[in-house]
């Protein structure tokens, strides 16, 4: 290698200006790659928080006495009943036995899975049929219109 | 351009002196020979730094320290936040990346003998912003919470009970209390966003500092060559043709890890569980691994001491040994105490290996 | 002296009186002293009962006029009139009522039913009566863990005499069936702690024990498995097992050794189920053959669907609404193996349609979600084909600075 002392810059010649207009190309195009994801990071998503603790699971007036909704919770599937008394209770809706989804059952009044007849009691505990295990039981409180399920840790 | 260019810098000089600034960095240079490649490290290591400051700060607008939520925040973060997969995945590639530099930074300057004189104090500031790098790497590995990180920290952290005498203290002072919990995560994430940052910051500035003063070093052979007259001193000036140079790494490292965080994307892995069994062949990250390998050889008890304490002290002295050496190799010429020097790093760097390999195995 | 008297009426255990029985036989040597040592542990202890409860005589009396027949002694019953001696209380329902009055007081009747009890009569002394399987002086009640018939360990006190060859020789039963039932489902959930599980008593009965008879045996089953009993009954099996007199469920699942059922055991290949009575022309076979396809597909595409959630899943992708639909085609799934039991072909197959329709909308969710990893990995080249074009400048430019200052 050649050694490099000081001495005067030359003029850029001309033919050498495309050197600079690449240079300048490739370094504001790369940094524009580099801005772009960062700021559409900063931007906040729709979802503005993390909901796998919590879900909205239905709205005020959805559902009438004694009936139920299955609603996504994280990535499975829970069970919001409204008794008959009006009062609201949610679960996981999976079956503690094979993993099948449960319904609620207004005529008996009691969780049913159909896949192997297993029946829950309004506290979620197993009562008869296969299921090993009661089902793990969440909380719903009325946050204005909306009925917010949501599990402790 | 180059007119306003002027224009700026006459303004900043009245203001601050910015001229003697410029002054001095149109005189930096940098020797030119067959060791120059070696000299791009420190400066790679330095703008990695840079990408973690810059991915983090980014991650800390949607992370959440605490036991419940970390891990569903980083979920979220992975899957809701646009790009989100992108600044996390080149946070965890980078953080390995520039470990991996700053070694090769290190020991090129221990075989390059420049901590001699008179570079002692930068030798230290940079053994001390290595070890801040490490701290770096371990508090940052468990903020995911997952199960491999939780149990990783909690055998790392283990091993801080067998420090003589002030062991449980520590232990306790790590954990934030004696087990590893969503307390010990509150605590890890303090130490690396404030606590690791800035003392890295005060040792980063008298790191660079020192460069600065005290200029690039010449390696000894090039010097006896150049002083034997067998070689002329060649240089390069710093502004800007070793600096373009420094950006073309730059590039380079940033194509890897865009390459790494869209091919390779960094795992999230299943929510820790602090009553759940520890999964089979739990190992810390790899620049951990060298060390915890020798922990594992190293038999029960030695003599009368435990087998993890003599160990700790074992690497306690290498260390202390390891940022001395500008002190008991002060000559670094071409003397016995030199090339004794100098086969004990070879022995460091073979023995990191194998250790490491060992681990990786079995 | 309100605490003495609230200390005696809420005090556990009543403060016995004189007991000159077991003053003496604790005083004696081997199986005499034996009763005395084991009784402060019965459960009739606790209730307040004493020797003279059961076996007569005067407990006041410390010669050994206590014994006598004057003074009521009913000495140690022999094997054959142990069943009576218990039920002098344990049948007398307003006896029993003093002490537990959820107690049941039909045990003898029970009893007098069952094989052991049948036996017994006729002078069989090795069959099992009261106190053979919940011994006798430290009688613990049933929902004692360590009673001899807590639900955990019925099979093994059962199997004291069931799984005994030289005790079970010249009744024409095997004797294996605790091994067998140890290998069965109901035996790995009862010992991971769900008591609902059945164990012997469930099906035998306890104390009527007696193997359920041909017809019986659906009936048995379907407490718990119901539904698999009513579609059982409508099928074609049902009227064919009988007029065989084969039991329904045993034939296929073993009576004691109950495994959990594989998708393999349904079909025609080797080794299945089904071709051990059904062989290739007949319409049970090609209704084997049928449901083990559609059932085998569904598990294909649900499989299928399952993989390419967790490719996306893995390379951080947001699919957790298509992995929550994907459970209901596993549900489906569930539903299908069950409804085998009606060995009607046309009721399996809706069953796996539905699945295999859910399994696929939920394959092509994954396959958008790798669509969308590929745009990733698109962008990135972008970013690449920028860095490499300021590579190439930054290089070209340190050329033309190095030529400019070497002069």
């Amino acid at each position: 290698m050649k050694n490099l002392g000081r001495e005067e810059p030359q003029e850029v010649q001309p033919d050498r200006r495309w050197i600079d207009l690449l240079l300048a190309t490739g370094v504001l195009a790369s940094i524009a790659s580099f801005l772009y994801p960062a700021l559409r990071y900063i931007i906040p998503p729709l979802v503005s928080e993390p909901t796998s603790r919590s879900a909205v699971a239905a709205k005020v007036d959805e559902l009438k006495n004694n009936s139920f909704k299955i609603f996504k919770f994280g990535s499975q599937p829970a069970i919001l009943i409204r008794t008959v008394d009006g009062v609201y209770k949610a679960f996981s809706a999976v079956c503690t036995h094979l993993s099948c989804t449960v319904q609620y059952r207004g005529d008996t009044r009691q969780i049913w899975c159909p896949c192997h007849n297993g029946i829950y009691d309004l506290n979620g505990r197993n009562v008869s049929g296969p299921p090993p295990r009661p089902l793990t039981a969440y909380e719903a409180h009325v946050q204005g219109e909306d009925i917010v399920v949501t599990r402790s840790a | 351009m180059a007119g306003l260019h002027r224009r700026v810098l006459d303004w900043l000089d009245e203001r601050f002196g910015a001229g003697s600034i410029e002054e001095f960095l149109r005189h930096k240079t940098v020797p030119v020979n067959r060791h120059t490649i070696w000299f791009y490290f420190g400066g790679m290591t330095l703008f990695l730094f840079v990408i973690q400051v810059l991915t983090g700060t980014l991650l800390l607008l949607y992370y959440r320290p605490t036991a419940n939520d970390a891990f569903e925040s980083v979920q979220y973060l992975v899957t809701q936040v646009k790009f989100g997969w992108l600044i996390r995945s080149v946070h965890s590639w980078s953080a390995n990346l520039m470990i991996f530099t700053a070694f090769i930074h290190m020991f090129s300057v221990y075989f390059l003998k420049a901590y001699r004189k008179p570079r002692e104090l930068t030798w230290i500031s940079g053994m001390l912003l290595f070890f801040i790098v490490l701290g770096f790497g371990f508090s940052g590995y468990l903020l995911p919470w997952n199960t491999l990180a939780f149990f990783a920290t909690k055998v790392g952290t283990d091993m801080a009970r067998f420090a003589p005498f002030i062991g449980e203290w520590v232990l306790v002072f790590l954990r934030g209390g004696p087990e590893v919990t969503g307390a010990t995560l509150t605590r890890f994430f303090g130490f690396h966003v404030a606590v690791l940052p800035g003392l890295a910051t005060l040792l980063l500035a008298v790191h660079l500092l020192l460069v600065q003063r005290l200029g690039m070093s010449v390696p000894p052979d090039v010097e006896r060559a150049i002083a034997e007259g067998r070689g002329k001193p060649r240089w390069m000036p710093f502004f800007p043709n070793f600096l373009l140079r420094d950006i073309i790494g730059w590039y380079a490292a940033l194509g890897v890890l865009g390459a790494l965080a869209a091919i390779f994307p960094w795992e999230l892995g299943t929510k820790a569980d602090p009553f759940g069994s520890a999964p089979a062949g739990i190992r810390p990250e790899w620049y951990f691994l060298f060390m915890f390998e020798t922990l594992k050889l190293l038999p029960g008890k030695m003599l009368f001491i435990d087998g993890e304490l003599a160990g700790l002290m074992l690497f306690g002295l290498a260390g202390a040994l390891w940022v001395a050496v500008p002190f008991l190799d002060y000559k670094a010429g071409f003397s016995r105490v030199t090339r004794f020097f100098t086969g004990l790093g070879v022995f460091a760097i073979g023995y990191i290996l194998a250790m490491s390999a060992l681990a990786l195995r079995g | 002296m309100i605490p003495l008297v609230a200390w005696t009426i809420c005090a556990p255990v009543p403060v016995r009186a004189q007991d000159s029985c077991v003053t003496c036989h604790a005083a004696l040597e081997g199986s005499l002293a034996e009763p005395a040592k084991l009784y402060d542990g019965d459960v009739h202890h606790s209730a307040g009962l004493g020797c003279a409860d059961c076996h007569g005589g005067n407990p006041k009396d410390e010669s050994m006029n206590a014994m006598s027949p004057a003074q009521g002694f009913r000495g140690a019953p022999k094997k054959t009139q142990i069943p009576e001696f218990c039920a002098r209380c344990h049948s007398n329902a307003a006896f029993m009522r003093r002490f537990n009055p959820k107690l049941r007081t039909d045990q003898l009747s029970e009893y007098l039913t069952s094989v052991h009890g049948k036996r017994l009569k006729q002078g069989d002394t090795k069959v099992a009566a009261c106190v053979d399987c919940h011994s006798v002086h430290n009688i613990l009640t049933v929902s004692d863990p360590r009673a001899a018939v807590y639900p955990l360990n019925v099979a093994n006190t059962c199997a004291r005499c069931h799984a005994d060859a030289g005790h079970m020789k010249g009744y024409n039963i095997p004797a294996n069936q605790c091994a067998l039932y140890s290998e069965s489902v109901h035996a790995k959930a009862l010992a991971g702690g769900d008591t609902s599980a059945p164990t012997c008593t469930t099906c035998h009965g306890n104390h009527g024990a007696t193997p359920p008879g041909v017809t019986s045996v659906p009936n048995v089953c379907g407490t718990c498995h119901a539904f698999n009993q009513q579609l059982f009954e409508k099928s074609p099996h049902q009227a064919a097992f009988t007029k065989m007199g084969l039991p329904g469920c045993v034939q296929c699942h073993s009576n004691h050794e109950i495994v959990k059922p594989a998708d393999d055991w349904v079909g025609v290949g080797e080794g299945t189920t089904c071709v051990r009575c059904h062989a290739k022309g007949d319409p049970g076979y090609a209704a084997a053959q049928q449901m083990a396809g559609d059932i085998a597909s569904l598990k294909t595409d649900y499989e299928r669907a399952e993989e390419v959630l967790g490719t996306a899943e893995r390379s951080g992708m947001e699919v957790s609404s298509a992995k929550m639909e994907l459970t209901d085609a596993n549900g489906q799934l569930i539903k299908a193996r069950v409804n085998v039991h009606s060995f009607n072909p046309a009721e399996v197959r809706k069953l796996t349609d539905e699945g295999k329709k859910i399994s696929r909308q939920a394959y092509l969710s994954g396959v958008g979600a790798l669509k969308e990893r590929d745009y990733r990995r698109k962008g990135l080249g972008v970013a690449l084909v920028f860095i490499i074009l300021a590579i190439s400048g930054l290089c070209l430019k340190i050329r033309q600075i190095d030529s400019r200052t070497g002069g």
